[in-house]
């Protein structure tokens, strides 16, 4: 009973000439929350599915609430709740028949009509599944992962598609799950979302773990170290900036138009760099000191390039 | 925070997990494909309206010669071609789409078995089946239709067999292709099966060596059984019989390798 939510060490899946996860280890303690963060294509959905015994794994050692997902899938099935990335249903069923077909499978399931509402579906409870929107689908599949009661749950890319007013009320209930004590696994490529909702966060590539820690770990590598940054035309030559400043600071302007200051950020440089703006002919436009993002963690781990 | 108390009382998701209890699931499993296939207008046309049509059209009107009275010539063929329509045809294109729409893997990740994901199939093909055959059975005897009381209950035998049978082939094929393809396939099929295998133009009445080749075929196979069940009164030959069982345990065991949740 006191076994994890999920236990993963080593796992290895290829599929042919591809290896999607390359000896990933990740660990879920009940009653957490943890993203598992990457760029498309860096073997998250893998991951889950072999997770949820969906996938055989190469090699490798997995448990779910103490099972292992490839033997025992029967046994563990019950206990867990499962939103597959693009939803899942019968093309012709209507949302809520939908979702009492998925609670009859549950000993004891939530009250469909209720979840369906509180989803923001009853409009549609009577809509066939591909007519409703991809938000809508996403929804429902949501409430299909929650309506067993389960004890775990695994969200994959449970926002894509979704309008920012769904998306609030899908994080909304990532914290009502966590304050109920259900453990959850989400996959995103939102930062946003695994800073907002995560107690740990997993950032994978390539089918490795880059880093782990909770956001706040993985933001303050060092705690000294301050952001500035502005917004201005491109092109304006860091090295000058970095003449006028302080000792130890650095510039970098890793988007066009986007500069960087790092280093320790006190007014002494806020008030050098608006000077200097000034000097230059261009407003600071956005101006913000503050820690890294977890958005600059990922990009420094995972690259800038743009994957397919 | 204050939105959040709200909307969601705490306690409203505290883990209550387990699996609902078997026969409900049954049921509810079975009750859902029933409800989409009888619903589809589509699998309601292929199913219901083309059989119900042919079984008109081949009754009045003297296009194939048949043994008289024609009726009683005609359902046999009908009911193996609403067999075939439902259990091979619209099997197959539900599970190429329903593959397409992710639906197996949800149901999987719920607590349902496996064994009973296919036995909801199973039942709710069973239950479509029942149903046009009703249909088909009541526009027969409007027609005059006068089956031999034995060959009822060695249809319901048959009928079942034949549906097992093409419903595998119908999994066979309806769960390892692209949807598109399946759709086009499946009817291709029961087109040819319809005017090549044995249901419209008897095997018999083929030319010997094209005949021998038919016999072998499921539509063949289960028309001939029904024939001389309902029309002649007499038990099938085992060799039709044997046919099915054939054909259904091959692509049976062919299937559960092939077949893909998506």
């Amino acid at each position: 009973m006191n076994a994890p939510a999920v236990e993963v060490s080593g796992l290895v899946k290829t599929y042919r000439a591809t290896t999607a996860v390359d000896g990933l280890d990740l660990r879920l303690d009940r009653g957490a929350v943890l993203a598992l963060l990457g760029p498309n294509g860096a073997g998250k959905t893998t991951t889950v599915e072999v997770c949820e015994g969906f996938l055989g794994r190469d090699s490798g050692e997995v448990r779910v609430l103490g099972l292992d997902p490839a033997t025992d899938g029967e046994r563990l099935r019950p206990r867990i709740g499962v939103m597959p990335q693009g939803g899942g249903a019968y093309p012709g069923i209507r949302a809520a028949e939908m979702l009492s077909l998925v609670a009859a499978c549950a000993a004891d399931p939530l009250d469909p009509v209720w979840l369906i509402d509180v989803l923001g579906l009853g409009g549609c409870a009577r809509t066939p599944y591909k007519r409703l929107s991809g938000g809508q689908q996403q929804r429902l599949s949501l409430a299909c992962a929650l309506v067993g009661r389960p004890e775990l749950v695994f969200l994959d890319e449970p926002t894509a598609g979704m309008d920012p007013q769904a998306r609030r009320l899908v994080w909304e209930l990532v914290h009502a799950l966590r304050a109920d004590g259900v453990s959850v696994l989400l996959t995103t490529h939102l930062m946003e979302e695994a800073e907002a909702l995560a107690d740990h966060v997993v950032i994978i590539d390539h089918g490795r773990v880059v880093a782990e820690g909770s956001p706040s770990d993985l933001t303050a590598d060092n705690p000294h170290e301050q952001q500035l940054r502005f917004r201005a035309k491109s092109g304006l030559d860091p090295a000058l900036l970095v003449a006028a400043l302080p000792e130890g600071c650095r510039v970098s302007e890793p988007t066009p138009g986007w500069y960087l200051v790092a280093g320790t950020v006190n007014p002494q440089v806020v008030s050098t760099v608006t000077a200097w703006c000034a000097q230059q002919g261009v407003l600071a436009e956005e101006l913000q000191v503050g820690r890294r993002s977890l958005e600059d963690v990922f990009l420094e781990l995972t690259g800038r390039e743009l994957r397919s | 925070m204050t939105t959040e108390a709200g909307r969601f009382a705490p306690g409203t998701f505290t883990p209550a997990p387990g699996a609902g209890s078997p026969p409900r699931m049954l049921i509810t499993h079975a009750r859902t494909e029933t409800m989409l296939t009888l619903r589809n207008g589509e699998q309601v046309l292929l199913t219901l309206l083309i059989p119900l049509a042919l079984l008109v059209g081949l009754s009045l009107l003297d296009i194939i010669a048949m043994p008289e009275p024609r009726v009683d010539s005609v359902t046999p063929r009908i009911f193996a071609l609403a067999v075939m329509s439902s259990a091979f045809t619209g099997q197959a294109i539900a599970l190429g789409f329903d593959r397409r729409y992710g639906v197996l893997k949800r149901l999987a990740a719920t607590a349902l078995p496996r064994w009973l994901l296919v036995a909801g199939r199973v039942l709710g093909c069973l239950a479509v089946v029942t149903v046009q055959l009703l249909v088909l059975a009541a526009g027969a005897v409007l027609l005059g239709w006068s089956p031999s009381g034995v060959g009822l209950l060695w249809t319901v035998l048959l009928v079942v067999l034949g549906a097992l049978a093409f419903g595998a082939l119908g999994v066979l094929l309806g769960g390892a292709l692209k949807a598109e393809v399946v759709l086009a396939l499946a009817n291709v099929v029961w087109f040819v099966l319809l005017l090549a295998g044995g249901i419209v133009v008897a095997a018999d009445s083929l030319p010997p060596g094209m005949a021998d080749v038919v016999r072998l075929l499921p539509s063949a196979a289960l028309t001939d059984a029904l024939t001389q069940t309902l029309a002649d009164g007499s038990a099938p030959a085992l060799s039709s019989v044997l046919t099915l069982v054939v054909w259904g345990a091959a692509a049976g065991l062919l299937a559960t390798r092939t077949t893909k949740l998506v």
